[in-house]
């Protein structure tokens, strides 16, 4: 879906670190390569958001989750690819349209869809909602509401760790709209001038709520935009989940030696609205037709699995009652899980010395 | 069993809508992401799209209706396996799901409104202000040194980063300028530049940065130059280093300490002229500490660093270069959230947080040269408030004063009338009465300036007015 992107791609570049971030699958052959076993697994996870978020749409629809729900239904492949390449200690930190991402990084759906309806069970205990959920222990760091919060927030944690001397590294997911606060470009600069180990992944789905890239952004080619501050950046086909895996596997190469942050622009696509009330009347209807039909990022891997790999109807379709299966269980679960006790609306405020 | 799909609801306020069109008819064979129907609220039309797997059975509403409610039964889905048979006396909605919360009061509620009656007692029950009659201080013989403001904060930072390896200290000019007001003096030769680090002039980024750092474990202490600059910065402040712990249900806590001066200097003008500490000490997960000497000063620096919470630490640069007595002892700490009588007297209380305090002891002089007995309240904390400090002088003094350079309205001297008002009315024999600074931007010129800030016989007049003397 790249648009004869003028920055690098992931298949042509020349790569930019040192030897050791160079990912056979990238550079050297034209698919990167893969197996039965890791395309069923991605299959799955990317599965999971797609049928969690369908879940959270209809549970949206029936008054059972409030406020703002921002789904990220069409762009699976690029939180999926992105964590099947890093490590568990890894950090990771992202905008309000999270639940994909919470998934991704191995938080519990059952947590996840009683914080939508405001619930005790909720990882927030109810207190957060759709935009606010955190896992210490799964290091993830938010879900933050405020467009762009999250860049500096995820060059901070890059900090500590490099503070630490720790291996480990950040992540910070942003979007399109992101890319134009002004913050973003505080923290590109000191990331750089540091050499923190962070890998800023821009999901770009080509709408900031209802205004195009083409629209908001003088340079709309956003893995450009780390240029001057020497941050190297690489257009990937967020469509794509070996695509979007083996580019993470080259940053992460790349952060992890020192060299500090690096941007991957992933040109994806969102095929709901920007939040459940948005009608989204600034795109036709056949550009998202389009994009559903010959770009969807699950139909792809199902075909390969298919095709080459000769996986199974059968197989497949296990793996659909199994996802369907935990959806339903989450959504139960979410719906029976008490309100968080009234005497909650006191705690947390500050952490008691 | 028979799927009923319900009529959603597009937003959190929408009860009912018009269905515009469908898109499927009985028959069709559906899969999630398939869209069913288009339906018109009175602000948009959306696309409806399958969650389920099936067959459409039949629609029970036709198209163009208008005003179906949300959640009613639309139309039917038959699950794999199904015909239209399965469809004899199933009851559509019957089998509709029934959402605990009630639409309508998702809808209607407001958050004030939709809680159950937790009693009503916000400020009672967090740990605001401490009944015990003890106030902190120095114990009889401590040693001490006679140093200045300025050393005496950076003390407070050397000696917490040796107690700490994860405290470290950010900010503009604080390494290798020593500090745009010197404070940080020192420090980068003793800890090097892993840990007392020069940013560039970005408030709003390094901001983040060091919540993100409290956030993945370290303790930052983030000096702004002024806290005139942390208006560039104070999303983070709230939205990130405040509100978060709340949002996580606990468990991402902010160990971070936001420093810098704050309040008028002297002939800077109206942008670099500002007392922040009413805007900070709105915020709940915020903590605010304002000292005035520099005994509190280095005590306070030294609790707010290691305090687990978020800490508003506001310095002025008028006081940076007086000297106080100041203890030595490293683990000298001073509560956060607790004043100080730093004057008793019984005739009427002055109450003061930062320089005022200094200004209304010189006011308290005066007032005892004509026989008013003031008592001086330091704040030392702006939040938590110490009002049992203030209502057990109120109780005695039966006047108060409040001192501020801020400006009137909503400012600290309100809140402070407010709560003296609710919670010590029946001792008042005269209203309370706010001295500030006056309702404008700082003028530069030196008279005006002068006539915009609070001084000593401003609070002068105020406590003879409300002693009804003159």
């Amino acid at each position: 879906m790249a648009r004869t992107p003028q920055t690098r791609t992931t298949r042509s570049r020349k790569t930019p670190a040192k030897p050791a971030a160079k990912s056979t699958a990238s550079a050297a052959s034209k698919q990167p390569e893969t197996s039965k076993e890791e395309l069923l697994e991605l299959y799955r996870e990317m599965l999971l958001i797609r049928r969690f978020e369908e879940k959270a749409g209809q549970m949206y629809g029936m008054g059972l989750i409030g406020g703002f729900c921002h789904l990220y239904i069409g762009q699976e492949a690029v939180v999926v690819g992105i964590q099947a390449a890093l490590t568990s200690n890894d950090k990771v930190i992202t905008s309000y349209r999270d639940h994909g991402h919470m998934l991704a990084c191995g938080m519990e759906s059952n947590g996840v869809m009683a914080e939508l309806t405001g619930r005790a069970g909720g990882y927030s205990k109810g207190k957060g909602g759709s935009m606010h959920m955190f896992s210490r222990q799964k290091n993830f760091y938010g879900g933050h509401g405020i467009v762009g919060a999250q860049v500096p927030l995820g060059t901070g944690l890059a900090f500590a760790e490099k503070y630490k001397g720790s291996d480990a590294l950040s992540v910070a997911y942003f979007g399109d709209g992101s890319a134009n606060q002004g913050q973003v470009y505080e923290a590109f600069n000191m990331a750089a001038l540091w050499k923190l180990p962070v890998i800023y992944v821009i999901e770009n789905n080509q709408y900031a709520m209802g205004t195009s890239v083409a629209r908001s952004s003088a340079q709309p080619e956003l893995a450009k935009r780390g240029e001057s501050f020497g941050i190297p950046g690489v257009q990937v086909d967020g469509m794509d989940v070996l695509a979007v895996k083996a580019a993470a596997e080259e940053a992460v190469a790349y952060v992890r030696g020192g060299k500090g942050p690096m941007i991957l622009e992933m040109k994806t696509y969102r095929y709901r609205g920007h939040s459940m009330s948005d009608p989204a009347k600034y795109r036709s209807k056949e550009e998202v037709n389009k994009m559903r039909a010959e770009r969807d990022p699950i139909e792809r891997v199902r075909q390969m699995l298919l095709g080459k790999l000769e996986a199974s109807e059968d197989e497949l379709k296990a793996i659909d009652k199994d996802v369907k299966s935990i959806v339903s269980d989450a959504a139960e679960f979410a719906q029976n899980s008490p309100e968080p006790d009234a005497s909650e609306l006191y705690t947390d405020v500050l952490v008691e010395a | 069993m028979p799927v009923p799909i319900l009529m959603p609801a597009l937003s959190p306020t929408m009860e009912e809508g018009t269905l515009a069109k469908w898109m499927v008819k009985p028959g069709d064979k559906v899969g999630p992401g398939d869209v069913l129907c288009e339906i018109e609220t009175d602000k948009a039309t959306m696309e409806v799209e399958a969650v389920d797997e099936g067959t459409i059975g039949k629609l029970i509403v036709d198209e163009g209706a208008e005003g179906v409610k949300v959640n009613a039964p639309i139309a039917v889905l038959l699950e794999d396996g199904e015909d239209e048979s399965a469809l004899d006396g199933f009851d559509a909605g019957a089998g509709g799901p029934a959402p605990k919360a009630d639409a309508e009061d998702v809808a209607d509620a407001t958050p004030a409104e939709e809680k159950p009656k937790a009693a009503p007692k916000a400020r009672d029950s967090a740990p605001e202000s401490d009944d015990s009659d003890a106030e902190p201080d120095l114990p009889d013989g401590a040693e001490t040194a006679n140093i200045t403001l300025r050393e005496a904060l950076r003390d407070a930072m050397m000696e917490e980063m040796e107690r700490d390896e994860v405290v470290f200290l950010m900010g503009e000019e604080v390494a290798e300028y020593q500090g745009a007001y010197k404070v940080s003096q020192g420090l980068l030769e003793k800890f090097g530049p892993r840990r007392v680090i020069d940013t560039p002039i970005t408030e709003h980024g390094f901001a983040g940065i060091g919540v993100g750092a409290a956030f993945g474990g370290l303790k930052p202490i983030v000096e702004f130059m002024t806290f005139n600059f942390a208006m560039q910065a104070i999303d983070h402040i709230i939205n990130s280093a405040a509100k978060t712990l709340y949002m996580s249900g606990g468990q991402m806590g902010c160990p971070i300490v936001f420093r810098g001066p704050n309040g008028a200097a002297a002939r800077v003008g109206a942008q670099h002229s500002q007392d922040y500490a009413p805007w900070y000490a709105s915020v709940p997960g915020l903590k605010v500490v304002a000292p005035y000497d520099a005994l509190s000063a280095k005590a306070l620096l030294k609790a707010a660093i290691r305090d687990p919470n978020p800490v508003i630490f506001l310095e002025n640069e008028v006081l940076y270069g007086r000297t106080w007595d100041v203890a030595t002892d490293p683990e000298f700490v001073l509560p956060i959230g607790k004043a100080k009588v730093v004057r008793p007297g019984s005739d009427v209380t002055l109450v003061g947080y930062s320089i005022t305090v200094g200004k209304a002891l010189e006011a308290a002089e005066k007032l005892a040269e004509e026989g008013i007995d003031a008592e001086v309240i330091d704040l030392r904390s702006i939040r938590p408030l110490d009002s049992a400090t203030i209502v057990r002088s109120v109780q005695k003094t039966n006047r108060c004063v409040t001192i501020e350079e801020s400006w009137p309205t909503c400012g600290i001297g309100a809140e402070l009338s407010a709560r003296i008002m609710e919670e010590a009315f029946d001792w008042l024999d005269a209203p309370v009465k706010r001295v500030s600074g006056v309702d404008v931007p700082m003028p530069y010129a030196a008279n005006l300036e002068k006539l915009a800030l609070p001084q000593s016989e401003h609070i002068v007049a105020a406590a003879k007015a409300v002693c009804y003397s003159e």
